[in-house]
C-alpha cells in the first residue's frame, strides 16, 4: 500500500486486501489450544497458504469502506425490472440469525429439528395456497435452479410416459436462464415470438407444438410487464399434445391473491423468494427458488421431502419416481426463514395489497413517463413497464447513457437492453415499497435526463460523474481477463 | 406488518393519474378464468412482537451447541465464527444489493468478489476461481459437466468416498445427458481404489473428494496421474475447505478442477443452507467455467476498477449455449468466506486447521486406547470412522437424551457399515468435551 494522503474525504480509496498485508498480523481470536500437537506426515502438509496478514481493525475498515461504494435498497429506489427489489424487512434478519436456526446441523435427528421442519412444512403450505398448486419443494437454491428442477421433472415425466421428447417452446421474451436450463436437459429450445400486442398468440403456439415437444416455458406476467391473457388457451394447446406448461414465477409480485396460477393451466411454477418474498439478494445471492406443482407431477419432485405425521415432521427419501436430489441438504433454509416470516407478518390481505400497489406504482410511472420515452407496448401493465430509447436516438443518446446519468441523481438504473425484443429497453420495476414522492422524484429525474439528452447530450455520454469511478472498460476486461490478484 | 408507504390520498391520486377508479380495476385485463375465486387462506398476520415470540419458540426446539455436544460433520461443520463477520455482512450495502450489473455503483461487491476469487484460487492452488455456486454438491455437478464439455467424453469415474448426497446431485444433474458413471470402490484403509481407472476409456474425469467422506486424506497426486494417463481431467471435490489451510492443496497435486463446499469459512450451518459452492481451475479452462467471474479493468480516467466479465459464457448472452444456467449464486456467503480467509490470514488459517487436526487426533488416539475399533487406517483431517460394539444403537439413543450426539450412523449411506459412525471434531470442541465423550461411549 503506497503511503499516499487520502484526499477524498469520506470516499476512501481502499486498496486490495493483500496490499494492506503486514507480516505477523492476525485478525481473529485464535481458539484455545488445549491438546498437544499430533504427528503429521510431511507428505501431507502443504506450504503456508498465501493469505494476507491483517488485524481485525484492518478487516473491519476494509469492508466498511468497500460497502460504501455499493448502492443498495436501503440507499434508494432500485428499479431493476424482473428483479423485484423491494425493501427487505430488518426483523427477518433477527429471525434467521436465531441461534437454534443458524447453528442447526442438517443431519440432526428429526426429533431434534422439529422447529425448522415445521417452518419448512408451513412455508410449503403457504406457497401452495398462494399459487393454487398442490405440492411444493423448497430445495432449489435460486430461480434458475428451480427452472432446472422443473425441466428435470418434465424430462422424468415424459420418459416415464414412454416418449422422452426433444424440444421445448421458449418465447422470445423469456429470461436467458430458461433456454439454458432447458438445454441442461438436452431440450432444443424452439423460439416463438410474441405478437404486436406484446403477448403470445395461441395460434403461434399451435403452429409449433407437436408430440416431440415437451412443453412450454412461459413467464407470466411476461418480461414486458404484460399479462399473458391467452395463457389458458395456450395451456390447453400444449396439454392436448401431451406437453406440460412451466411457469417462470419471477414476476409473481404482480398477482398475489389476484391470479390463480393453477387455474391458468400451469403444471409447474417456480418462485423466487429473493424477489416476491422480500429476502435480501446479497449482491448476487443466496436466493431460493421453490417449485410448486400440480398433483400429477408431485411424484417427480426432488428428494428429500418433508412429511407431516400428525403434529410431527419427518424427512422422506423414498419416492421412486423422484428426479433425485438437487442440493447437499434441503436448500437455502436461511432464506426460507425470511420468506416464511414475510408471509406470516403480511398475511393474506397485505400480500394482495402488495401486488395491487406494485401494479399501481408501475402504471403510475408508465403514465407519467410515456410522453418522455417511447413506450412500445402502450397497454395496462402489471408490476413493471418497458420503455425504449428511440425518441433519444435523434440526439445520439442511448439507454446506457441515460441510465448511467441516473446514478448521478442517486437512483439505481433499471434493467436495460432486456427484453431483447425491445431495442434499447429500459425495464422499470418500482415495487410497492416506493412512496409516491419518491416515484415523483424518479419521474422528474428521468424527465430532466431526457431534457439533457436534447440540450446537453455530452454530459450523458460521459456519465456517471458523481460515482467513485467513471464508466468502466468492460471490453478490455474480457479481452485480457485478470481474474485474480 | 406491511411495508407500504402509500396513504389513502396517494392511492386515490395515483389511480386518477392511471385513469381507473379502484385498485381492482388495474387487473381488468386479466381473464376471469385466471383469477382467484377466493381470498388467500393464510394464518392471521403476526405483529413483529408476536413473530419474535413464535420464531423464538421454533428456534428453541432445535438442538444446537453448546447445549448439545455434537460430533456431527459429514458436510457441515461447526466452526467458530468471529462476530466481525456477521456484523460486516449485515451491512445493508452488501446484503440488500442485487447482482453487480452496474459496476459504477457496485464497486464494493465487485472488489470483494475479486478478492474472494483470489483467496479461493490461493487456497486451492489453482489459477482462477469463479464468483461462487450454490453449494458443494452443485459445484461438483457443474465441474463434471465442465469436464465433459472440455474433453468431449462421456464417462466419469466417481469415487464412492465422495459425499453420498453429492453423488446423488451429480446423478440428478447428469440424468438427461448421455453419460456413464463408474463408481470407484474404497480400499481397506478408507481411501479410493484408483486401480480401475487404468482400464476405462472415453473418460472425461476422475472425481474424488479429499478429505473424503470417511475423513481420509486421498493421495491426490496419484489420482491426478491416473486421470491424466487416461487423458481425463482430475476433479477434486471437498466438503471441508478448511483442510487446505494445512494439507497440500489440490492444484499443487495436479488437480485440473477443484470444487466443493466453503461453509467452514465463516458461514453458519443454518440447517444445511445457504452454503457456498467453490470452484477453481487451471487457467486454460477459464472459458469453460460455469457461473460469474469478476475481472479487473480501468475506468475512463484510468482508475482501477472491477466488472463482471467473460459474460459471453453466460446464459443472459449465450442462452442455451451457456456454460451453465446459474444466475443467482451465493455471493454474500462468498463475501463471508473472504472475510474469514482475510481475518485468519496466513498464520491463522494454519493454526485453526492444525487445531482441527490435533483435536481429532486426540479423540481418535484415546478412543483407540479405550478399545474402540478404527476400521480405516489412512490419515484423516477432522473426521474419522469408528466401529462401536454391537448394540450401540440403544446407547446412541440414550446419549441423545443426555444431549450428546455421537456422530453420524453410516449404515444408511453404506449398508455394509452397520455399527460404524462418522465423528467430526473441530476447534470448537474443548478437551473436556472430548473427554466427556470418551467416558460416555465407554460407560
Amino acid at each position: 500500500m503506497k503511503n499516499e494522503l487520502n484526499r477524498d474525504g469520506l470516499a476512501f480509496n481502499e486498496p486490495l486486501l493483500w496490499e494492506r498485508s503486514r507480516k505477523g498480523r492476525v485478525g481473529l481470536s485464535l481458539p484455545r489450544r488445549d491438546v498437544e500437537t499430533a504427528e503429521i506426515g510431511d507428505d501431507l502438509v502443504g506450504d503456508a497458504t498465501n493469505f494476507p496478514e491483517l488485524s481485525e481493525v484492518d478487516v473491519a475498515r476494509h469492508y466498511t469502506r468497500l460497502s460504501q461504494w455499493n448502492f443498495c435498497i436501503d440507499t434508494n429506489m432500485y428499479p431493476l425490472g424482473s428483479c423485484t427489489m423491494k425493501y427487505n424487512p430488518k426483523t427477518h434478519e433477527r429471525q434467521a440469525a436465531l441461534h437454534g436456526f443458524a447453528a442447526a446441523h442438517p443431519l440432526l435427528p428429526t426429533r431434534l429439528s422439529q422447529g425448522l421442519l415445521r417452518m419448512m412444512a408451513e412455508l410449503e403450505t403457504f406457497l401452495a395456497e398462494i399459487t393454487g398448486m398442490e405440492a411444493v419443494t423448497l430445495q432449489p437454491a435460486a430461480g434458475a435452479h428451480g427452472e432446472l428442477c422443473g425441466m428435470l421433472m418434465f424430462h422424468a415425466y415424459h420418459r416415464k410416459n414412454g416418449n422422452p421428447r426433444s424440444k421445448i417452446i421458449v418465447p422470445d421474451t423469456a429470461h436467458g436462464t430458461n433456454p439454458a436450463s432447458a438445454a441442461l436437459c438436452n431440450y432444443r429450445p424452439i423460439k416463438v415470438s410474441s405478437g404486436e400486442n406484446g403477448i403470445l398468440a395461441p395460434e403461434e403456439i399451435a403452429r409449433v407444438m407437436d408430440e416431440d415437444t415437451a412443453g412450454i416455458m412461459i413467464t407470466n406476467p411476461n418480461t414486458l410487464g404484460l399479462f399473458e391473457e391467452n395463457i389458458r388457451e395456450i395451456s390447453d394447446i400444449v396439454h392436448q399434445k401431451g406437453g406440460l406448461v412451466y411457469g417462470d414465477g419471477a414476476n409473481l409480485n404482480a398477482v398475489m391473491g389476484i391470479v390463480d396460477p393453477a387455474a391458468s393451466g400451469l403444471d409447474v411454477l417456480h418462485l423466487n423468494l429473493h424477489k416476491t418474498f422480500a429476502t435480501p439478494h446479497g449482491g448476487g445471492g443466496p436466493g431460493s427458488g421453490p417449485v410448486c406443482v400440480k398433483k400429477h407431477l408431485a411424484p417427480y419432485l426432488p428428494v428429500p421431502r418433508i412429511i407431516r405425521k400428525g403434529d410431527a415432521y419427518d424427512i422422506g427419501e423414498n419416492f421412486p419416481d423422484s428426479i433425485g436430489r438437487l442440493h447437499s441438504f434441503y436448500g437455502n433454509v436461511g432464506v426460507m426463514i425470511r420468506a416464511y416470516c414475510y408471509i406470516a407478518g403480511m398475511g393474506a390481505d397485505n400480500l394482495k395489497k402488495a401486488s395491487q400497489l406494485a401494479v399501481l406504482n408501475a402504471n403510475y410511472l408508465k403514465e407519467s413517463l410515456k410522453d418522455t420515452f417511447e413506450l412500445p407496448y402502450d397497454r395496462p401493465c402489471m408490476h413493471e413497464c418497458v420503455f425504449s430509447d428511440r425518441k433519444q436516438h435523434a440526439h445520439k443518446i442511448t439507454t446506457l447513457d441515460m441510465v448511467k446519468r441516473l446514478m448521478d441523481f442517486g437512483f439505481h438504473p433499471p434493467t436495460i437492453y432486456f427484453p431483447l425484443i425491445v431495442g434499447g429497453a429500459m425495464m422499470v420495476e418500482p415495487t410497492e415499497t416506493e412512496s409516491r414522492e419518491n416515484l415523483d422524484r424518479f419521474i422528474a429525474t428521468l424527465k430532466a435526463i431526457a431534457a439533457e439528452a436534447e440540450g446537453n447530450p455530452e454530459i450523458l455520454r460521459k456519465a456517471p460523474h458523481g460515482c467513485r469511478l467513471r464508466r468502466l472498460d468492460e471490453t478490455a476486461a474480457a479481452r485480457k481477463p485478470c481474474l485474480t490478484g | 406488518m406491511h411495508y407500504f408507504p402509500h396513504t389513502d390520498e396517494d392511492v386515490a391520486e395515483m389511480l386518477a393519474k392511471v385513469g381507473v377508479k379502484r385498485l381492482a380495476d388495474l387487473f381488468g385485463i386479466i381473464p376471469d378464468a385466471c383469477k382467484r375465486k377466493n381470498p388467500l387462506d393464510l394464518p392471521a398476520a403476526l405483529t413483529e412482537g408476536e413473530m419474535n415470540a413464535h420464531m423464538d419458540r421454533l428456534s428453541r426446539s432445535m438442538a444446537a451447541a453448546p447445549e448439545y455436544n455434537s460430533f456431527l460433520g459429514a458436510g457441515r461443520y461447526d466452526h467458530f465464527i468471529p462476530h466481525l463477520i456477521p456484523s460486516l455482512l449485515a451491512r445493508a450495502e452488501f446484503s440488500t444489493a442485487y447482482t453487480p450489473y452496474q459496476p459504477e455503483v457496485s464497486q464494493g461487491t465487485l472488489q470483494a468478489i475479486y478478492e474472494y476469487q483470489t483467496l479461493t484460487a490461493r487456497l486451492l492452488g489453482l489459477s482462477v476461481a469463479n464468483a461462487s455456486l450454490y453449494d458443494g454438491a452443485s459445484a461438483l455437478a457443474e465441474a463434471l459437466l465442465m469436464a465433459m464439455r472440455i474433453t468431449k467424453k462421456r464417462r466419469i469415474a466417481l469415487s464412492r468416498q465422495i459425499h453420498p448426497t453429492y453423488r446423488q446431485v451429480v446423478a440428478t444433474y447428469l440424468a438427461p445427458t448421455d453419460h456413464e458413471i463408474i463408481l470407484l470402490p474404497y480400499l481397506p484403509d478408507g481411501r479410493t481404489d484408483i486401480a480401475p481407472v487404468s482400464s476405462i476409456n472415453d473418460l472425461a474425469a476422475v472425481a474424488v473428494q479429499s478429505p473424503n467422506f470417511f475423513g481420509c486424506i486421498e493421495s491426490l497426486s496419484h489420482i491426478a496421474e491416473a486421470a491424466h494417463r487416461q487423458a481425463a481431467l482430475c476433479v477434486t471435490g471437498f466438503t471441508e475447505a478448511l483442510a487446505y489451510g494445512l494439507l497440500k492443496n489440490p492444484g499443487s497435486q495436479g488437480a485440473d478442477i477443484a470444487c466443493g463446499e466453503g461453509q467452514s469459512l465463516g458461514i453458519p450451518m443454518s440447517y444445511g443452507g445457504p452454503a457456498l459452492g467453490m470452484l477453481a481451475c487451471k487457467n486454460e479452462y477459464v472459458r469453460s467455467i460455469p457461473g460469474r467471474l469478476v475481472g479487473e479493468t480501468t475506468d475512463m480516467e484510468g482508475k482501477r476498477g472491477y466488472v463482471l466479465t467473460l459474460a459471453t459464457r453466460e446464459q443472459h448472452i449465450r442462452r442455451e449455449k451457456a456454460t451453465s444456467n446459474i444466475c443467482t449464486n451465493s455471493s454474500l456467503n462468498a463475501l463471508a468466506a473472504a472475510m474469514f480467509m482475510a481475518s485468519a490470514g496466513k498464520t491463522g488459517i494454519r493454526e485453526i486447521a492444525r487445531l482441527n487436526y490435533d483435536k481429532t487426533a486426540y479423540l481418535k488416539t484415546r478412543l483407540e486406547e479405550k478399545g474402540t475399533e478404527l476400521p480405516f487406517r489412512a490419515p484423516v483431517f477432522n473426521e474419522f470412522v469408528v466401529r462401536f460394539p454391537d448394540g450401540f444403537e440403544q446407547q446412541y439413543q440414550r446419549l441423545l437424551q443426555d444431549k450428546l450426539i455421537a456422530g453420524l450412523p453410516l449404515e444408511r449411506y453404506y449398508p455394509e457399515l452397520a455399527g460404524h459412525y462418522l465423528l467430526n471434531v473441530t476447534e470448537t470442541k474443548t478437551r473436556k468435551q472430548l473427554d466427556d465423550f470418551i467416558w460416555e461411549v465407554h460407560r
